[in-house]
């Protein structure tokens, strides 16, 4: 059977469903992979070590009791991390900020229960940029993930941790959450298959918001099949969510096979022509006439706006987060400054937030302050979003000649540690390809498209229609063929 | 141009106790950003409608009292609280 830690989830769920092995066994070989790997790559914030084999062991009493059976819950005994900005009842859940130290929230996200009912295991929590306020993950007050292909790289981000434990075998699976690539970015440069499901697919109910219109919870996995199961295991509405949709979840996984033959792939080639390595475009070019020889039909299209899509997300993605992080007071959880006898109430606001915040945050909360204010919100955030509609007109005019559009992921491959932290619009147009996903609200998956000379992973990504993931699934597909 | 008084009145604003530093660095770098957003003003966007929200979901639904977080389990993350009291305590406001 080969080692644990190289096995799909779906090879891991079924024979631990058949009895074939235990999950104990699974688990145990993971925490070990940790325990061997971690060092080297900082990817958690967290690792139920306990925990996780307390359920495996419960898991596997279960089975024992119900014999096996190949039809078992679809995760059975899969290990995953969640990104630690999702709540996990009783484990702490810090979104790597100081201001949230010590929190232990009462209840789970509603991904983390359907994860759970679906079989998987939780060991960990994984690193991210603040509040998911970030491209590569060194935003973090808990220090920076390094990059398993190459430690002195960047995981990229906000889910660096997430893609890099996931491609240091630490765990089989894990979830992240994209506001503008923030599942797309990392996978690519961690040699993953990422997601960023339709707005509404998935419920964001105890994920911390950062940016509300935007967010969305997604999987990464090493192979679309793997996505796919994740996907369907967390998608669909949920009452608690009053964005998620009612949309039905279709069958992610009869979709996997049905290949690309007859599908209209638009390339936008004066969008992707521009400040894009050259390694990455080749890549990309491949993975064009992959598609092509698979039976697609590449269609050129134009996203005229498509060039505005990072100011546009980071006017809006900021002042979104300046209302969503209003919270972080120091009232109800998490850090407080030590109060002096003349302290007041505002004092102590103030300096807790002070304190509380890294620089990114700080930077990103007084940017949503400033757009939002009295005599700046037309001419930023309703332009914004007005700009916001022009996009998505873009796109509905594209989705009439094609089906999906294609892009690379992002314009380089990862970027050294450091190279990009003291120039914050530099670290933004690392989004350039991802962020319009969000804008739009459509589905996009980043793929893997081989490696550069410094064997380095390169992602391809492809947007598709709203709720149309089983498209992008199929076409990710054809390229591990 | 974005100034160093106007960068304090943002962070009074978001309620954020700057230092000095923080104060010089933030003008330059959110100057900068400011610079750089700039250039969607160039678009003609008369009579486009903003977009708040991707999804047509419905605003209502229905008023039925649910399950709602015990007091004491939404007293217990608080830096400082009266449980007792079922109170949350902060410094005097007057």
């Amino acid at each position: 059977m080969g080692a644990i830690i190289e096995q799909r989830a779906r090879a891991i769920a079924r024979d631990v469903a058949t009895g074939a092995r235990t999950a104990t066994e699974v688990c145990q070989a993971f925490l070990d992979r940790i325990r061997a790997e971690e060092a080297r790559v900082s990817a958690f914030n967290t690792v139920m070590y306990e925990r996780a084999l307390a359920r495996a062991a419960a898991l596997d009493g279960a089975r024992q009791a119900g014999g096996g059976r190949p039809d078992g819950p679809p995760l059975l005994g899969v290990p995953v991390a969640l990104k630690d900005n999702m709540c996990t009842a009783g484990v702490p859940t810090t979104a790597s900020s100081r201001i949230l130290r010590g929190f232990l929230p009462p209840y789970s996200a509603t991904v983390v229960q359907r994860l759970e009912a679906a079989g998987a295991i939780v060991i960990g929590k994984t690193n991210l940029d603040e509040f998911a306020m970030g491209s590569s993950t060194e935003n973090s007050a808990l220090g920076a993930t390094r990059n398993p292909w190459d430690v002195s790289r960047t995981p990229g981000g906000s889910s660096g941790g997430s893609a890099a434990a996931v491609a240091s075998r630490m765990v089989s699976v894990a979830l992240g959450s994209d506001t503008g690539g923030s599942i797309r970015q990392p996978a690519a440069f961690c040699g993953l298959v990422g997601v960023k499901p339709t707005y509404g697919r998935v419920s964001r109910y105890g994920l911390l918001a950062f940016a509300s219109s935007l967010d969305q919870i997604g999987p990464l996995a090493h192979t679309a099949e793997d996505a796919a199961l994740v996907l369907q295991a967390i998608a669909g509405h949920d009452p608690l969510d009053a964005t998620s949709s009612a949309e039905p979840v279709p069958d992610y996984l009869a979709a996997l096979d049905r290949g690309v033959s007859g599908l209209r792939i638009g390339v936008p080639r004066a969008f992707v022509g521009e400040g894009v390595d050259a390694a990455v475009q080749r890549a990309f070019a491949e993975a064009l006439e992959r598609w092509r020889a698979a039976g697609a039909r590449l269609v050129d299209i134009e996203l005229p706006h498509a060039r505005f899509a990072i100011p546009v997300y980071y006017l809006i993605a900021t002042a979104e987060a300046s209302s969503n992080l209003a919270r972080y007071d120091g009232v109800r959880y998490g850090h407080r400054t030590a109060l002096g006898r003349e302290d007041g109430l505002r004092e102590m606001y103030d300096r807790t937030r002070d304190e509380g915040f890294g620089a990114e945050v700080k930077r990103r909360v007084m940017l949503g302050t400033y757009v939002l204010s009295a005599g700046y919100y037309d001419a930023y955030y309703l332009k914004a979003q007005q700009v916001r509609t022009l996009l998505r007109q873009d796109y509905a005019h594209a989705f009439a000649a094609c089906d999906v559009v294609a892009m690379p992921t992002t314009p380089t491959p990862a970027f050294k540690l450091g190279e990009k932290t003291d120039d914050p619009i530099q670290m933004y147009l690392s989004d350039v390809f991802t962020v319009s996903a969000n804008l739009t609200g459509l589905p996009a998956i980043s793929i893997p498209a081989g490696l550069s000379p410094d064997r380095l992973p390169i992602g391809v990504q492809l947007t598709g229609r709203m709720f149309d993931e089983a498209t992008l699934f199929a076409a990710a597909h054809v390229l591990e063929q | 141009m974005l100034t160093r008084a106007d960068v304090a009145k943002i962070a009074e604003l978001a309620r954020l106790d700057l230092t000095d530093d923080e104060l010089d660095l933030f003008t330059r770098q959110l100057g900068d950003i400011l610079v750089y957003v700039e250039q969607i003003r160039t678009l003609d966007t008369s009579g486009v409608e903003p977009t708040a929200h991707v999804l047509n979901l419905p605003v209502e639904r229905p008023d039925i009292v649910i399950a709602s977080l015990p007091r004491a389990e939404a007293l217990a993350n608080a830096p400082d609280a009266a449980p007792e009291a079922g109170l949350f305590k902060v410094p005097r406001v007057i």
